[in-house]
């Protein structure tokens, strides 16, 4: 753990328990459930400086600090969350949720199942975009904020943003919408499915059903977060950062020793990692949510007239080597905005790391959200 | 700030709808928001400039005006500005039909090549002009297409484009007498309020 004054510090994730039923939009309910979140910064007197994190399809509710001393790793988005930052927590109110469907505390596939009294595994409801947005909202209302000063979301996590904005559009003054798009791609659904198969086709995956073989499909897990991953990256950035560098071995003639480029260990201890840590069933949902999702499916497909039901202010980021959700998906969103007479700002980031390049320092995107944070702060004042 | 800039917000009407092509750091649109409360949107594409605009409160997009404005709709916007930025596109002529699509009416301003000490300057020296608002050396400079008022206007006849309003701004004052009379020898900067 490394704490300076611009760290969080040591944060303690909440639960909050809801006996309130949620209507799902796929029309099955949960009776209750339950959600992890942590904040970070003080709540003001008006409530009026409460900000929302939406994480994305691997986050949770730990973006920023640490969870205790021996902690290794910060929060996911530690390089944008704390004081003096661009979301300063001296200025602002942060909270961060595990949403459902999750793997790390909030009500998912490994949850209870109330009626069964057995973990739900995949019998959990398929979820979609808008029931986080209203399970994001069931909490903003216990924590007694009225409207946030910005929902703020990258990938995935963008979507849910966008969502809030049309689906409550009084209660968001500001939506921060990175490297995101209003629909996946073919491309994109393709990996997706790919990296879905590589969990089923598991010899553990026992239909979905492995918690009751006291089991679990790591190595199809492993392989789904291995693909995902190289797209998450570009050429580029996987050149720099490993090029052809081996671990083990040497191309001399006459040496048969074992080669192992530097990449191929890299791929299998993240994929390791994740695996150990991450419930496939989650994984299965979460990808199946971006699937689905399509902002303007219920506006005859024109966003135009989707982002005419908003009434905040938006700041739209995307990267340049991204190609997963490439900056063409980020100039669609602002074209519509745009067109809808919304204001918006864009800003097209120079990074070589992919989609990743959202969650890794950059002077730049640093330099553009601080501006527009800055902006939300001013307005409030 | 700059003559052409003190120039175009009189020929905007309060509450337009505004697109600023090449808004720089948004010295023109935080005026126009503020003073006759339109509401205005910038294409920059230079880093620092766009995080100035966002600073400011500044709505811009970052966008290259070479790339087209393919995604901007028919008439969407009350008036589209483009000033300084003319003479450093690839294709002006496009930019300016794209314009006249996008906006029902138009303002652009230039430096205008024709200008006295230009003329001096090739002449005398028989090299291409370097001045204060000319900064550049012919080979790296972002004006790649230097036009005088005479250029422009022609161009507006060939185009059947209206000119609904015309200033020329010399050095100092911000409309002289010669720049009046003469404007291709005495026009410093150019503004045009144009339209089909």
């Amino acid at each position: 753990m490394t704490v300076d004054e611009h760290s969080v510090g040591i944060v303690i994730p909440q639960t909050q328990y809801f006996d309130q039923p949620i209507e799902l939009a796929c029309g099955r309910s949960l009776k209750q459930y339950e959600l992890v979140y942590e904040t970070y910064g003080e709540l003001n007197a008006s409530c009026s400086n409460a900000i929302l994190i939406c994480h994305a399809l691997s986050g949770h509710h730990h973006a920023a600090g640490y969870h205790d001393e021996n902690d290794s790793k910060p929060g996911w988005w530690n390089s944008y969350i704390g004081p003096g930052k661009p979301i300063d927590t001296n200025h602002f109110f942060v909270v961060s949720v595990n949403n459902i469907g999750g793997c790390h505390g909030s009500t998912g596939p490994t949850s209870i199942n109330p009626d069964t009294g057995k973990a739900w595994q995949r019998d959990f409801p398929p979820l979609r975009c808008r029931d986080w947005v209203e399970t994001q909202r069931a909490l903003m209302q216990a924590l007694g904020i009225n409207q946030w000063a910005a929902v703020i979301g990258g990938s995935l996590g963008g979507m849910q943003a966008m969502r809030w904005a049309l689906e409550y559009p009084d209660e968001l003054r500001h939506c921060i919408v990175i490297a995101s798009a209003m629909k996946l791609t073919a491309q994109n659904i393709a990996f997706n499915e790919v990296a879905r198969q590589a969990i089923s086709s598991d010899i553990n995956f026992y239909n979905g059903y492995y918690m009751d073989h006291g089991v679990a499909p790591k190595q199809g897990l492993r392989l789904a977060r291995m693909v995902g991953h190289i797209t998450y990256l570009s050429e580029d950035g996987m050149g720099q950062k490993f090029g052809r560098e081996l671990n083990t071995g040497n191309f001399e003639l006459g040496s048969d020793e074992e080669i192992e480029f530097k990449i191929e260990s890299y791929l299998r201890y993240r994929g390791d990692k994740f695996s150990d840590s991450f419930d496939a069933n989650t994984y299965i949902l979460m990808t199946k949510a971006l699937d689905y999702f399509d902002l303007a499916r219920e506006y005859n497909d024109d966003p135009v007239a989707a982002f005419s039901n908003a009434s905040c202010s938006f700041l739209v980021l995307s990267f340049t080597s991204d190609w997963r959700f490439s900056p063409q998906r980020s100039r669609e969103i602002v074209d519509a905005l745009v067109a809808a007479n919304k204001p918006v700002s864009y800003a097209e980031i120079k990074a070589d790391f992919g989609h990743d390049a959202f969650l890794i320092p950059n002077q730049r995107y640093q330099d553009v959200f601080h501006a527009y944070m800055k902006r939300v702060i001013e307005e409030n004042t | 700030m700059r003559l052409d800039l003190q120039l175009i917000p009189s020929w905007i009407k309060p509450k337009s709808r505004v697109l600023d092509l090449g808004c720089g750091n948004g010295v023109l649109l935080e005026k126009i928001n503020r003073e006759i409360q339109t509401d205005g949107i910038g294409i920059e594409i230079d880093p620092e400039r766009i995080t100035e605009c966002i600073s400011k409160g500044i709505n811009v997009v970052e966008q290259d005006l070479n790339q087209g404005l393919s995604n901007f709709q028919d008439q969407s916007f009350d008036i589209v500005i483009m000033a300084h930025a003319l003479q450093t596109l690839r294709s002006p002529h496009l930019v300016i039909d794209e314009m006249l699509r996008i906006g029902k009416e138009c303002i652009v301003t230039f430096p205008n090549f024709a200008h006295w000490t230009c003329r001096l300057h090739l002449s005398q020296q028989g090299k291409m002009p370097v001045s204060k608002f000319m900064p550049y050396n012919w080979y790296d400079t972002p004006n790649i297409h230097f036009c005088t008022v005479n250029d422009f206007e022609a161009l507006c006849v060939e185009k059947n484009i209206r000119i609904l309003d015309k200033a020329v701004v010399g050095n100092d004052s911000s409309q002289s007498l010669l720049g009046k009379l003469m404007p291709n020898l005495f026009g410093v900067t150019a503004a045009y309020h144009i339209s089909l």
